[in-house]
């Protein structure tokens, strides 16, 4: 194992090229989970730069828990959920998308860019579309550059 | 065996093992070009050199595929000398095939770039891939190398196209550079074994899962397309496969099951439009089935979800659906149901797909948006742009060359009209299975003249035979939702059948008593999981392990090459034990799968079986990531701590049984709550139908007769009485619901019926209040007596016809029916589903009483779904005019001195015609029960926007709400027939009766949560909670009023939004509290600390980061 990637918050001191962002994803267990499952199942390639916590409903994320991680390290924090009118909870996405834009107005007190965080809907049959949001995200957290809360 | 070190791995094998052997079980990855699992070694690439110390010998560089394995070797795969000799060998590779794809790939990932030497642009790099499977896996030898050194060449024998190849294409398929070794051979080409999940548009292995959500999903073999089952040569599977699954020697087996009743349930075929010859399917590449287009349009169909047309992988830009193709034509004077939504929304969706600028013309006769929300959804259609042409498509032409298509067609105003389309789908319809006459025979049951199985109105999931049913589009075609409702209905039938059966083939399982452990140190056993190679092929499993046993608790980890298999359960059980385990973590692949199986092995161990937690090492890892070892190794490392950060904060839980009150309370006393009643009786429980009238019936009171002859009347009668003797049901008319309080299991409800106040208690809820008539305030309803509903001239016509009768002023009487009363305009924008239908049966009435009336029926669109379209040509034949007009130019009701006119705009003659009635019917609207409202409120469920019961879900929960154990069924749902509501009431009593046949339900402990001190009551939670189980409640302490809130733990399903809305962290759900998923947080972002109040602000380097 020469050239081991360090993919978490050690290589801070990486330049934009070799910037491998840590990213974590909040996926709902019924859609975005699964979705991401069949991306799987489907063998469709993304970057291995996002780490997924399972939580029942995207509507279960607590504002202060993805701010926890963004300011702890994070250089990118995702929020997937059911599809407008498919949540498992039959609402509990729409009370994620009005959390969502109560996080975006937190991360300017953070001096953060509103690009670090992002709320989508991907549904367990999406996994090209789990793949395509996971690259995406990668590629704009890579813009990005590495989070200010990750340098020591 | 024998033991050797790799990289200083101690690693056993068997004896006769090769190198690559010992390297793959230490989890190392080398690169391999020339290897093939089932073919023998070759040594050709030189790719896999390692270097090997063998005792008492120098060191030497081997290729690893074909080196013998020998004990106390000392194997280095990633030497400097290991690597310099790899790039090199690379870069010969690279000289060779510069343009193979995988030849680049792996010199890229060796850091070679380029090539010192110079390029030969072939395509063959000699790896013998072919030449091997050719001769030992087909037994062929239909190619070979010939020559030797620069003369070395890939050539069949004798250099020409010979007859021992049998075109299989395995040459083909194991090429690594992509070329096309099998023309060397013959003149033939190999053709694709098509791929049944879509339809045969792409080509697919002969061994396969047959599509992602198969049940069960595990991978068969099309032993018509397999070379082993056919010739006994390949076997290829049987190598690659790691568990040793594949067995060629399975036979069919023919089972002699003991069974009281028979669901028939066969499903249907789509017409072969193959028959329509005159559409060009079949001849022209780009006529294409709905069901081939439907593929297209899917993430998982042949073009991952590209809108391509087959023909040649091109975009189109203009596509026509042609409904009605095999349906409603002479020889099927049936309607297929479905095809004019699924036409609409493929229409919606290829337009998502590619842009607004698409055209979608969908070419039909009448558009039947008749079900829930659909008549909403075609007016969305139309918004976004696609366009609907009211004709029969006479043929399709094909523009030689372009292969565009043409469609000339007359528009509605008589002119003549080209149209030139880059792709035609056509929206082929429903036809019972091929066997169905021999299914008909088997079972005895009779079939109807379409040859569907014969069901009848009031018994719509009985065939002709006692104790056998039948559900879905075997009995007529029909949509989801209809599919899903008859198949519980027919359940319902069987569970009164074999009532007294219930349960008595179950044995319990018995799992032995829990072992407390929350007051133990967490001590975690990690398994890591190889799943075969679909885990270990990429990421490095025993790294993984080595790692795990640094993680904080972990007192034991293993890897398994299935965990999930038997005696891996075993295993798990016994390390349990042995380690004194109370907390299991398996990295393999996905919970949703696997969670349930490791769950129960942790049971039957004495652990909670809530004391388990996973890692996705597998679809969300090494799937993922296949070509990055490195990184996914990484990545696994990082989601297994994860899981093991949070499996040190797990707790035993426990469901929470619930005990079931077995009665079910029935509101609505029609034809749905009666029909509901009987099945819930019929199954043994007891019933409380509760009617605001005085009597049962509700509108079939009203129903005199019906389409097919059958006898609404006496089967009214039949229903009553069969009530009235059945002491299970207890029957309350002139009733209200006061109060229902409670929630699944356990409701209390106060009836007030007749001055007195029942209350009782009950497992269930049925609402089944029905809808209403509309009362027209348009075309001189009220204000003249000769304008009257359908409804209104039913009860005429069943009463006294004799105002039919020809007087001698008039030779013959005039009758004008207008469709759509109160349906489907801005104010009630749904269709009624029902009045198409019940329009027909009244004039075909007024025909068979009096021939020589006219009927004249002016519409929007003739519904008449399924079966119902043959009373359509009746009423056509027996001269019954059908006069078409437009929501925009309705038609005029005026009464003057010649009494009644009605004035309707004729599309085809393009002017006003005013036509003389002696009676005016309106087909009025069905419209929801106001009563609904307050109901809803009761019982905490939802009314969609037209006053209608909201259901769970559109499709595939059609009778449920989202609120357990409350249910609905009938005109309460919307618009719908008799034998609609029977079949949803019949479903109703089998749902109500999964609840109701047990005496406790064990309620899934993973639900809210409320830390009592820590809850101010002030109530941010209650109103998003989306099922309304948190109320806000008062209490007193030290003589002080307080409030928190309380959680209904049988309503709360810990969707967490609660959790996420509280700012004092007072309630949570079990399983994701929010010092669990903290801890994911954390773990994720700080792979050295695990501690919370480690964290300091910012970042501190890694203190002791292990290297792997």
């Amino acid at each position: 194992m020469e050239e081991q990637t360090i993919t978490a918050g050690a290589a801070a001191t990486a330049t934009n090229e070799q910037f491998e962002p840590l990213i974590l994803a909040f996926c709902c267990y019924w859609c975005a989970y699964a979705g991401a499952d069949l991306a799987g199942t489907s063998r469709i390639q993304y970057p291995t730069n996002v780490r997924i916590i399972r939580v029942q409903c995207s509507g279960m994320v607590h504002p202060n828990l993805v701010i926890e991680a963004l300011t702890k390290g994070a250089d990118g924090v995702l929020m997937i959920g059911c599809h407008p009118g498919d949540c498992h909870y039959l609402e509990g996405n729409l009370r994620a998308k009005s959390r969502a834009d109560a996080i975006s107005l937190m991360l300017e007190d953070f001096a953060l860019e509103p690009e670090r965080f992002r709320l989508e809907w991907v549904s367990a049959a999406e996994g090209p579309r789990f793949a395509q949001v996971m690259t995406e995200m990668v590629e704009q957290i890579k813009k990005l550059g590495p989070s200010p809360f990750r340098a020591a | 065996m024998m033991h050797l070190t790799i990289n200083d791995t101690r690693v056993e094998v068997p004896d006769g093992s090769k190198l690559l052997q010992a390297i793959g079980v230490a989890g190392v990855k080398i690169p391999t070009l020339c290897h093939h699992k089932a073919l023998t070694p070759y040594g050709a690439c030189r790719l896999c050199v390692v270097e090997v110390h063998a005792p008492g010998r120098p060191p030497s560089i081997q290729a690893a595929c074909s080196y013998p394995a020998l004990e106390g070797m000392n194997i280095l795969t990633h030497s400097d000398r290991v690597t310099r000799t790899r790039r090199i060998v690379a870069e010969l590779l690279l000289a060779r095939c510069p343009d193979a794809e995988v030849v680049r790939r792996i010199a890229a990932d060796l850091g070679v770039r380029d090539t010192r030497i110079r390029k030969k642009h072939d395509d063959c790099i000699y790896c013998g891939l072919c030449v091997r499977v050719c001769e030992e896996r087909m037994g062929r030898s239909a190619i070979g190398f010939s020559g030797r050194g620069p003369r070395k060449k890939l050539e069949p024998p004798f250099g020409k196209h010979n007859p021992i190849c049998w075109t299989c294409g395995a040459c083909n398929f194991v090429c690594p550079t992509g070329k096309s070794v099998s023309t060397l051979a013959t003149a033939n080409t190999p053709i694709p074994i098509p791929n049944p999940f879509n339809v045969g548009l792409d080509p697919g292995p002969a061994i396969s899962i047959l599509y992602p959500q198969a049940v069960p999903n595990k991978a068969v073999i099309n032993p018509d397309q397999c070379i082993h089952m056919s010739f006994g040569d390949c076997g290829i599977c049987r190598e690659v496969c790691e568990a040793k699954a594949i067995d060629y020697e399975q036979k069919e087996e023919t089972l002699e099951l003991n069974v009281g009743a028979v669901v028939l349930s066969p499903g249907y075929e789509i017409f072969d439009a193959r028959i329509k010859k005159e559409l060009g399917y079949g001849r022209f590449p780009n006529v294409i089935t709905a069901l081939e287009f439907e593929r297209i349009l899917s993430a998982s169909g042949p073009y991952s979800g590209r809108v391509l047309r087959p023909f040649d992988k091109r975009e189109p830009k203009r596509i026509a659906f042609i409904q009605c193709v095999g349906s409603r034509d002479a020889d099927r004077d049936y309607c297929s149901s479905v095809c004019c939504m699924y036409a609409t929304k493929e229409a919606i969706i290829a337009k998502e797909h590619l842009g607004e600028g698409l055209q979608c013309d969908i070419y039909f006769m009448d558009l039947r948006a008749f079900g829930k929300g659909f008549e909403q959804y075609y007016l969305r259609a139309k918004e976004l742009g696609v366009r609907y042409i009211r004709c029969r498509v006479p043929m399709i032409e094909e523009i030689p060359g372009t292969r565009t298509l043409t469609i000339k067609y007359l528009a509605e105003n008589d002119k003549k009209v080209l149209q030139e389309y880059d792709l035609v789908v056509l929206s082929v319809g429903m036809q019972p299975p091929k066997e169905v006459k021999a299914i008909a025979e088997r079972f005895g049951v009779a079939l109807n003249p379409f040859s569907f199985c014969s069901a009848s109105v009031f018994k719509p999931a009985d065939s002709s035979r006692e104790g056998i049913y039948v559900a879905g589009p075997f009995s007529e075609p029909k949509d989801i939702p209809e599919t899903v409702v008859q198949a519980s209905a027919a359940a319902a039938q069987v569970l009164s059948l074999l009532k007294d059966a219930r349960g008595t083939l179950i044995t319990p399982k018995v799992y032995p008593p829990e072992r407390e452990v929350a007051e133990e140190e967490p001590r975690i056993g990690v398994f890591v999981c190889h799943c075969g190679t679909n885990i270990a092929g990429v990421v490095n499993v025993p790294a993984v392990v080595q790692y795990a046993q640094t993680l904080p608790n972990v007192v034991y980890a293993e890897n398994n090459l299935y965990t999930c298999s038997n005696d891996t359960q075993e295993r798990i059980k016994e390390k349990i034990t042995e380690h004194r385990l109370n907390r299991v973590v398996v990295a393999s692949c996905t919970p949703r799968t696997h969670e349930p199986l490791f769950r129960n092995t942790i049971r039957e161990e004495g652990l909670n079986p809530y004391l388990f937690e996973m890692a996705n090492i597998r679809d969300q890892c090494s799937w993922v990531h296949m070509h990055e070892p490195d990184k996914a190794t990484e990545k696994s490392k990082d989601l297994l701590r994860m899981a093991v950060a949070k499996a040190r904060l797990l707790e035993p839980l426990r469901s929470r049984p619930l005990k079931i009150k077995k009665a079910c309370l029935v509101i609505g006393g029609g034809l749905s709550g009666m029909t509901a009643a009987l099945g819930l009786a019929g199954q043994g429980f007891d019933a409380y139908l509760v009617e605001k009238d005085e009597e049962l019936g509700g509108h079939l009171r009203h129903v005199r007769y019906l389409l097919n002859g059958e006898k609404p009347q006496d089967e009214l009668r039949r229903l009553t009485e069969q009530i009235k003797q059945d002491d299970k049901i207890h029957v309350f008319t002139g009733a209200t619901i006061e109060g229902i309080e409670g929630s699944i299991g356990d409701f209390r409800t106060r009836i007030s019926a007749r001055g007195e106040t029942t209350e009782i208690t009950h497992g269930a809820v049925i609402v089944a209040t029905g809808a209403a008539e509309y009362r027209p305030k348009e075309y001189l309803y009220g204000q003249d007596q000769e304008v009257i509903t359908q409804q209104e001239l039913e009860q005429r016509l069943a009463a006294d016809a004799s105002f039919l009768a020809v007087e001698a002023k008039r030779p013959a009487k005039s009758v004008v029916m207008i469709q759509c009363v109160g349906s489907r305009d801005s104010e009630r924008p749904y269709c009624s589903r029902v009045c198409c239908a019940e329009a027909i049966k009244n004039a075909l009435k007024i025909k068979a009483l009096s021939p020589q009336t006219h009927v004249c029926i002016l519409y929007r669109d003739i519904r008449t779904y399924g079966f119902k379209e043959s009373y359509y040509t009746q009423a056509r034949q027996q001269g019954v005019v059908f006069a078409r007009y437009d929501e925009d130019r309705k038609p005029e009701v005026s009464r003057n001195g010649n009494g009644l006119q009605v004035s309707v705009f004729d599309q085809t003659l393009g002017m006003t015609v005013m036509i003389p009635a002696d009676l005016v019917v309106l087909s009025a609207a069905m419209v929801a029960n106001p009563g609904n409202k307050e109901l809803a409120q009761l019982l905490k469920v939802p009314l969609n926007e037209d006053g209608f019961f909201l259901e769970a879900h559109r499709k595939l929960r059609p009778i449920d709400f989202a609120t357990d154990g409350v249910f609905l069924c009938g005109a309460a749902h919307s618009p719908m027939d008799l034998g609609e509501a029977i079949t949803q009431a019949a479903g109703t009593a089998a749902h109500a009766g999964t609840i109701l046949s047990r005496d406790v339900i064990d309620l899934e402990p993973t639900i809210s949560h409320v830390i009592e001190e820590k809850c101010d009551g002030c109530a941010y939670c209650v109103d998003p909670c989306p099922f309304k189980a948190i109320t806000l409640v008062e209490y007193q302490s030290n003589g002080e009023t307080k409030k928190r809130v309380q959680v209904n733990e049988a309503i709360c399903k810990g969707c967490g939004t609660c959790q996420a809305t509280c700012p004092k962290g007072a309630i949570f759900v079990w399983q994701f509290r929010p010092e669990q998923l903290e801890a994911q947080v954390h773990a994720a972002l700080f792979r050295w600390h695990f501690q919370p109040e480690q964290l300091q602000a910012g970042v501190q380097a890694p203190q002791n980061l292990e290297s792997s």
